[in-house]
């Protein structure tokens, strides 16, 4: 289901008819995509939208597309619990500011899908409401952390959905769903309203099943915004020229990725090579420390950020006489195993005689990194690889965690140096594979041309 | 010799001072929420962000960019062009998101000075190492006999100034005598609104002993959280007596953070560095850094309000006795009064309106503030017509009634008679009394003092309205 497809059905019918069919399939979902149905306020919202002029309607680009949020972003009159326990009841009296300009738009947001708890992990596994299936196989992860994102898109449930991608959470389940999946440049989106996990990786991106859809949406939600002090103006506004030079990662073939995977992806970019794209093989060899660098940033940032969920003030408490053990008894109780990971680990990186060797460290060779891409985008429009070494796996299978960190190995290059990066379906015979695109940072309109053709070739 | 000079015989203290200066911004550092919480209910001046709500995002207050500008001024030191924020790590239910935004490897306030006068006469520079822009915490309050204790946010994101001094004090008289000018600095350069009372400034200070003579500095203590000048003596001075008291047994000083106890006069151990937290910075990914350029450095000082030393010089001419000018500097509406005085008349009236101002009690100051009904009163007194007893009788009812000050002391009956002709008629009266005759011979006898009796008579048979100067004139031109 796209975009236009569901412009047709308003104009056939109404927006109310489309959303309430929108709820039903949701609530009929198999997947457990969903951790909220807003029914409320979306069937309040269609009826509202119906009551606007047809000439007006122009003037809204979304006018009437439901879509569903990512549960990790804040949305009036409903629960966002980043599924978690400790968030489990939490109401926030604002919302995000994303969810603000889709509403705005004439979108309306139709559930809060799920996730890794508070976007810690790769499988929607570590979610407090239970993992959320992939719709081509219910035997398998929909991946994550935006899964249910992923997965209400491949469900057909909504047109679009919003994620947020720290370290590859938007692109790694839309490969595993057969979905476009884009994160786009750090701070071409606010994140005031989103439940922060790295403040220094994290993005609002778009899975939708087209890519002309996710520049739709990505034309809303973009831009500057005094509530976020890292917003940019929107990369999505400029005219992208349609360049063909790729450079093939090296560094992202070999060693651990499947040959479905492989074969999938090369032969995508001899499909581009007849559309006239110049592929070459590229080495950076800095990408093979890209997971130490992340592993280690992302950490300390988490472990500062989820400091707030102490019981105090919302979320859930373990009441107690004595302070200390309300604070750890609260966390105890409301956090999931591979946050309380997280945490344990960013403190040890920033604690006092380690700071230095880790987080000053990673910080150093990010800047590095950083400088890498640089030079490789003087002789590249954008740069292709695999989104993950393999497809969507099956439940319970990646039980010891560094094994799910090493499923991030291509993602979280672009996530640290800021890159726009995008994960395109392309042709194969068993579980859907994705192509990764990155680009050039705030070139994410040149990003867009280039998986249009992707998509081209691949139809 | 007090107990204190004898252990300043035998140590000398090195006191270095933190102070938390709270701006006098509208809003809070990282947030459109009101700055201002007197009278409000707990937890009224708070949003999302000042509560540490989840997806809130801190966004810089230019205001309180430009206050730290001109507390940089001020405090003649240097702005760089970049400064970072930074998290401290600690939970605490008045902390919101569990780590306070400060800043620490990169602060917007590097080096300089303050010049302070100190008790015993000297001129003093006392060095700043830095100064950083940090929010404030919020308020716990635990009501006896409740197991319960309250959170109030109303301050929390208050944005501070955290100026750190080098140890360069050391008495508790010079360290008073820094917190005092450091005060003034930051209310004359309009940073904060100085109110004591409400926690506007907050001192710390840092002390150890050394015996004299040596190189070696001390084990220090931290007294945190004092909220009066007076206070940073006392505590300090405990502290010396505290500390000798150790070091006179041979023991050693534990170095800890301690609490200033107002009703006992006393510091409390509060904690020790052994528990010391961990705090865990890293700059804060959320705030870019912080760019200010010299350009922005230069306009703020054009428009940079008259700093406490200025006024110093300006009053420098009127040769007044130091006490009078930093009486005069203690409330700003004051100093400018004598100085719009000297700049419309003399220094004659701008040196009695200066002593009438620090005499005069504060609440008065507003009501007196036109600086053409001072020196009117002042012209009255340079030309006799009025004692300076009476000028402050005047001075007084100016507050209650805005007449001009001759109309005032006419109807308060308090003009002195120069009248010549009236007094000479009183004065030969006075003389023609036989009661005056043993007097008149003890003068002409050589007894001058004796004059008195005769002026005091003559005041009496005027009702007090003659000038006395005048009347001492005229007896004398009679009897010689």
């Amino acid at each position: 289901m796209t975009i236009s497809d569901v412009r047709k059905r308003i104009e056939n019918d109404s927006v109310q008819a489309v959303v309430a069919e929108s709820i039903t399939r949701a609530k009929d979902d198999m997947h457990n995509a969903l951790i909220e149905i807003v029914e409320d306020r979306a069937i309040d919202r269609s009826k509202e939208l119906d009551q606007i002029d047809i000439a007006d309607r122009k003037k809204l680009p979304l006018f009437g597309i439901p879509f569903v949020a990512k549960d990790n972003i804040l949305t009036r009159d409903s629960h966002s619990t980043a599924a978690s326990k400790i968030l489990d009841n939490f109401s926030a009296p604002y919302q995000a500011e994303a969810i603000e300009r889709l509403e705005q738009a004439g979108a309306v947001c139709i559930g809060k899908v799920n996730l890794d708890s508070f976007g810690h992990g790769g499988s929607t596994e570590n979610s407090f409401f239970g993992p959320t299936l992939n719709p081509h196989d219910k035997r398998r992860v929909a991946g994550g952390s935006s899964g249910g994102s992923a997965a209400a898109v491949a469900a057909d449930i909504v047109p679009f959905a919003l994620g947020t991608d720290t370290g590859g959470s938007i692109r790694e389940p839309a490969s595993f769903c057969g979905v476009v999946g884009l994160k786009p440049s750090y701070g071409s989106v606010s994140r005031y309203g989103v439940i922060a996990m790295a403040s220094s990786t994290d993005v609002v991106g778009v899975l939708a099943n087209s890519v002309i859809d996710v520049e739709a949406v990505m034309r809303v939600v973009s831009g500057r915004d005094s509530k976020d002090s890292t917003t940019i103006d929107s990369p999505y506004d400029k005219t992208a020229q349609h360049k063909k030079r790729i450079g093939v990662i090296k560094e992202w073939f070999g060693n651990g990725v499947d040959d479905e995977v492989e074969n999938a992806v090369t032969s995508t970019i001899s499909r581009l090579e007849g559309l006239g794209y110049q592929a070459e093989e590229v080495s950076l060899p800095i990408l093979e420390s890209a997971l130490a660098i992340y592993y280690v940033i992302v950490p300390a940032e988490i472990a500062s950020n989820l400091a707030r969920y102490d019981g105090v003030r919302y979320g859930n408490r373990s009441e107690n006489n004595e302070l200390k053990t309300m604070f750890r008894s609260s966390r105890s109780a409301g956090l999931m195993p591979e946050t309380k990971r997280r945490i344990l680990i960013g403190n040890y990186i920033l604690s006092s005689g380690y700071y230095d060797a880790y987080y000053k460290k990673a910080a150093q060779a990010r800047t590095l990194l950083l400088r890498g891409f640089t030079d490789i985008f003087d002789q590249f429009d954008a740069l292709v690889g695999p989104v993950a070494p393999t497809s969507a796996f099956e439940l319970g299978h990646k039980s010891d965690p560094l094994s799910m960190y090493m499923m991030d190995k291509m993602t979280v290059p672009a996530s640290l140096a800021g890159l726009p990066a995008i994960s395109v379906p392309v042709k194969t015979s068993g579980m859907p594979v994705g192509i990764q695109i990155v680009a050039a940072q705030n070139n994410d309109a040149a990003l867009l041309t280039i998986a249009e053709d992707i998509e081209a070739v691949n139809s | 010799m007090s107990k204190l000079d004898r252990v300043f015989d035998r140590y000398t203290p090195t006191i270095g001072i933190e102070c938390h200066v709270q701006l006098n911004t509208l809003s809070k550092l990282f947030s459109s929420a009101s700055n201002d919480s007197r009278d409000s209910s707990p937890n009224t001046t708070v949003n999302e962000v000042c509560f540490g709500m989840p997806g809130v995002l801190p966004v810089l207050n230019d205001g309180a960019v430009e206050r730290a500008i001109r507390a940089g001024l001020a405090l003649n030191a240097e702005i760089p062009q970049l400064s970072r924020f930074e998290r401290k790590h600690y939970f605490y239910p008045d902390l919101p998101k569990g780590y306070q935004i400060t800043q620490l490897q990169e602060p917007v306030i590097v080096g300089g000075y303050v010049k302070v006068d100190m008790k015993d006469g000297s001129s003093q520079k006392i060095r700043i190492h830095h100064a950083h822009l940090e929010e404030d915490a919020g308020k716990l309050t635990h009501p006896s006999g409740k197991n319960v204790s309250y959170v109030d946010l109303n301050r929390a994101g208050t944005p501070l100034i955290e100026i750190v001094s080098e140890a360069d004090m050391h008495s508790p008289s010079d360290a008073r005598a820094f917190a005092q000018e450091l005060y003034l600095l930051m209310t004359y350069a309009d940073v904060t609104n100085g109110d004591l009372y409400q926690g506007n400034m907050r001192f710390d200070v840092n002390i150890s002993l050394a015996p004299k003579g040596s190189d070696e500095l001390g084990t220090r203590a931290e007294i945190k959280n004092i909220n009066s000048f007076r206070a940073v003596e006392k505590a300090a001075e405990y502290e010396c007596l505290r500390q000798a008291e150790i070091l006179d047994k041979s023991d050693l000083v534990v170095q800890e953070t301690r609490g200033w106890n107002e009703d006992k006069q006393k510091t409390i151990a509060q904690r020790s560095k052994e528990d010391a937290h961990d705090y865990r910075y890293f700059p804060d990914p959320d705030l870019p850094p912080l760019i200010i350029e010299q350009s922005r450095v230069d306009s703020v000082k054009q428009s940079m309000p008259t700093l406490p030393n200025d006024y110093r010089s300006s009053l420098a001419e009127l040769g007044l006795d130091i006490s009078v000018v930093n009486s005069l500097l203690e409330d700003r509406d004051r100093a400018n009064i004598v100085i719009n005085v000297l700049k419309m008349s003399n220094k004659e009236h701008a040196t009695r309106v200066a002593h009438w101002l620090v005499s005069v009690y504060e609440g008065r100051i507003k009501e007196l503030l036109s600086t053409e009904r001072l020196i009117s009163l002042s012209m009255l007194m340079s030309d006799g017509e009025l004692s300076s007893t009476s000028a402050k009788q005047v001075l007084h009812a100016m507050g209650r009634d805005d007449s001009s000050p001759r109309e005032i002391a006419d109807e308060l009956g308090l003009l002195q008679n120069n009248d010549k002709d009236e007094l000479e008629r009183i004065i030969s009266a006075v003389l023609e009394d036989p009661a005056s005759e043993k007097v008149i011979s003890d003068i002409k006898n050589g007894n001058d003092k004796a004059i008195g009796y005769l002026v005091g008579q003559v005041m009496k048979a005027s009702k007090g309205s003659a000038n006395p100067g005048l009347v001492n004139k005229i007896i004398r031109s009679k009897l010689f």
